[in-house]
C-alpha cells in the first residue's frame, strides 16, 4: 500500500498502462463498426474491458468497503471537501464561459464553505441557497464551439473525447490537490477523491447492468449525451425527446452545433496518439 | 397474512386516482403525486429496500405504468428503423422494451435511500401538447443534485410520460445507437431476440438473489 502512495509506483503503473494501451491499439486499432462518433471503437472497447476489469478487481471493492464502513456524515464531509476545491475551478470555468454571475456565486460558495463550512467539510452555501454548479475545462472548450472529436476511453480515467481529454489535462494541472508537493499526501488525497467518487457511483452500477444490452455502447452514448447536456447547462438547443420525426435525427442529435465531430479529418491512429499522450500527462 | 396485507395495499392503491380520472391532472401534479406516492411506499417497505425486485416491479406496474406511453418510448428508442417493423413486431418490441425499462426503474427504486426530491417551478400553457417537468434529487452523501426530467405528451384522456432524462441522459434515446446496430446486423427480429435474451438474463439474476 505504501508503495502505491509513492510517485514511482504510480508512474510505473502508468507505464504499464501505456504499454497495455499500445498493445490494445496494435491488436484492435482498426476495428470499427462505422459509428462516426467512435472511429477507434476497437481500441476503446479493449480499454473499456481493461478498465472494467481493474474496477471489478480493485476500485469497486474498495469503494464498497468505504461506503459500508464510513458513516454517512463523514462521507458527506469528504464529498464536500473535494466539492469545495472543485468549486474554485467551476467558478473559473464559469467566468471563462462568460457566466459571470454564476462564477461570482461559485467563489462566494468557496468563501462561505471554507470559513463557516470549516475547510469545506460542510456545504453551508447550498443550505443558504447558493446553488452548486459543475463546470470543467472540457465544458468550457465546448461552450467556445470546439467540437468534441472522437470518443476515447482513457486508461483508468474512462470515457472521454479528444476535447474532454485536453480539458481533463488542464483540470488536473490546475487541481491544487494534484499539485501538493508532498507525494504521499498528494497521492493519499487523490486516492481518497477517486474512492469517494467511485462510491457515489455504486448505485448506478446495477442500473447499467440491468439496462444495457451492450454495456460499452450504453456507457459511451450516456457519456456523450451527458456532456452535451452539461455544456448547455441542461438546455441543449435540440431536445432529443421532443424530436419525433424519426428521419435524420440520429445525425442531428448529439451534434447540435458545437459538438460536431469532424469526421472527414478524424484519423483513428492520430486521435489515439493524442489520447495516449494526454493520458501520459495525466498519469504523471 | 403478509400476502393479505399486500393485496390490501394494492387494493388501496387502486382506489387512488390513477388512470381513470386523470384527464384533469396537470403534468407536474401528476409527476409529483406519482413520485410522492411511490416513494412513500418504498420508505415504509423494508422488502423493497433490501432488494426485493418482484415487489418493486409490482409497485411500478400499479403506480407508474399507467402514466407511461410505451409505444412512443419504443418508437423513440428504435428511431428511423421503426417504420420497417410490422405492427406485430412493433407490439413485441414495445412489450420487451417495457419489461426492460420496468426492471431498470424498479431497481432504481430499491436503491432509493431517503434522497430529497425537489420539483422545479412549472407553468402549463393551454396550448402545450408536450412538456418537460423538471425535478432534482439531492444525494444523502452530498455533491451536486442530480436532475431528473420527465417528458410528457397530451393524449386524448391524460398526460403520458414518453421519456425520462437523468443528468441529461435519456433512458430512451440512449438505446438508439445500439438498437440501430442490432437492426443493421440482424434485422428487427434480431433486436427482438436480443431484448428477450436480456430480459431473460435479468430474470435469472433476480431469481438468484
Amino acid at each position: 500500500m505504501k508503495q502505491l502512495l509513492t510517485g514511482h509506483a504510480v508512474t510505473g503503473r502508468g507505464r504499464r498502462y501505456l504499454s497495455a494501451l499500445g498493445l490494445a491499439l496494435a491488436l484492435t486499432g482498426c476495428a470499427t463498426s462505422g459509428n462516426p462518433k467512435d472511429p477507434i471503437e476497437g481500441y476503446n472497447r479493449a480499454m473499456f474491458a481493461i478498465n472494467d476489469g481493474i474496477d471489478q478487481a480493485v476500485v469497486r471493492p474498495v469503494a464498497v468497503g468505504y461506503d459500508a464502513v464510513l458513516p454517512s456524515p463523514i462521507r458527506k464531509g469528504v464529498t464536500n471537501f473535494f466539492g469545495n476545491i472543485a468549486d474554485v475551478f467551476t467558478g473559473v470555468n464559469n467566468i471563462l464561459q462568460g457566466k459571470i454571475a454564476s462564477g461570482v456565486s461559485d467563489f462566494g460558495r468557496v468563501v462561505v464553505n471554507t470559513t463557516i463550512g470549516i475547510l469545506g467539510l460542510f456545504d453551508v452555501a447550498s443550505e443558504v441557497g447558493m446553488e452548486k454548479h459543475d463546470e470543467d475545462f472540457g465544458q468550457t472548450f465546448g461552450s467556445w464551439g470546439i467540437p468534441s472529436g472522437a470518443y476515447v476511453v482513457l486508461p483508468l480515467l474512462g470515457p472521454s473525447t479528444v476535447r474532454d481529454t485536453f480539458g481533463k489535462v488542464l483540470d488536473m494541472e490546475t487541481n491544487p490537490v494534484a499539485n501538493i508537493n508532498d507525494v504521499a499526501t498528494r497521492n493519499s488525497l487523490l486516492l481518497l477523491s477517486v474512492v469517494d467518487l467511485r462510491a457515489s457511483l455504486l448505485p448506478a452500477d446495477k442500473l447499467v447492468d440491468a439496462a444495457a444490452l451492450d454495456k460499452y455502447s450504453y456507457v459511451r452514448d450516456a457519456y456523450l449525451q451527458h456532456r452535451v447536456s452539461v455544456i448547455y447547462d441542461g438546455e441543449p438547443p435540440i431536445s432529443r425527446a421532443f424530436d419525433d420525426d424519426t428521419t435524420g435525427i440520429i445525425d442531428a442529435e448529439l451534434e447540435s452545433g458545437v459538438t460536431v465531430a469532424d469526421h472527414s479529418t478524424t484519423n483513428a491512429v492520430g486521435d489515439a496518439t493524442v489520447a495516449s499522450e494526454a493520458s501520459a500527462t495525466v498519469i504523471k | 397474512m403478509k400476502l393479505l396485507s399486500y393485496f390490501l395495499a394494492i387494493a388501496s392503491l387502486l382506489t387512488l386516482p390513477v388512470a381513470g380520472v386523470a384527464q384533469d391532472v396537470a403534468p407536474d401534479v401528476l409527476i409529483r403525486n406519482a413520485s410522492n406516492d411511490v416513494l412513500e411506499i418504498v420508505r415504509k417497505d423494508k422488502d423493497i429496500q433490501s432488494g426485493n425486485l418482484t415487489k418493486a416491479i409490482e409497485l411500478v406496474e400499479v403506480k407508474v405504468l399507467p402514466h407511461f406511453n410505451f409505444m412512443r418510448m419504443t418508437q423513440l428508442a428504435v428511431g428511423k428503423d421503426w417504420r420497417q417493423a410490422t405492427p406485430e413486431q412493433q407490439q413485441t418490441l414495445a412489450n420487451e422494451f417495457r419489461t426492460l425499462l420496468v426492471r431498470t426503474y424498479s431497481k432504481a427504486l430499491s436503491e432509493y435511500r431517503n434522497q430529497v426530491i425537489t420539483f422545479k417551478p412549472f407553468v402549463l400553457k393551454p396550448e402545450d401538447k408536450e412538456v418537460r417537468v423538471r425535478t432534482e434529487v439531492s444525494q444523502a452523501s452530498g455533491g451536486k443534485p442530480i436532475g431528473i426530467d420527465y417528458y410528457l405528451e397530451k393524449s386524448t384522456n391524460a398526460w403520458k410520460v414518453y421519456d425520462i432524462e437523468i443528468a441529461g441522459v435519456s433512458l430512451v434515446t440512449n438505446y438508439r445507437e445500439s438498437f440501430g446496430n442490432e437492426i443493421r446486423s440482424n434485422g428487427i427480429d434480431g433486436l427482438i431476440k436480443s431484448l428477450q435474451a436480456k430480459n431473460k438474463a435479468n430474470e435469472g439474476v433476480a431469481a438468484k438473489k
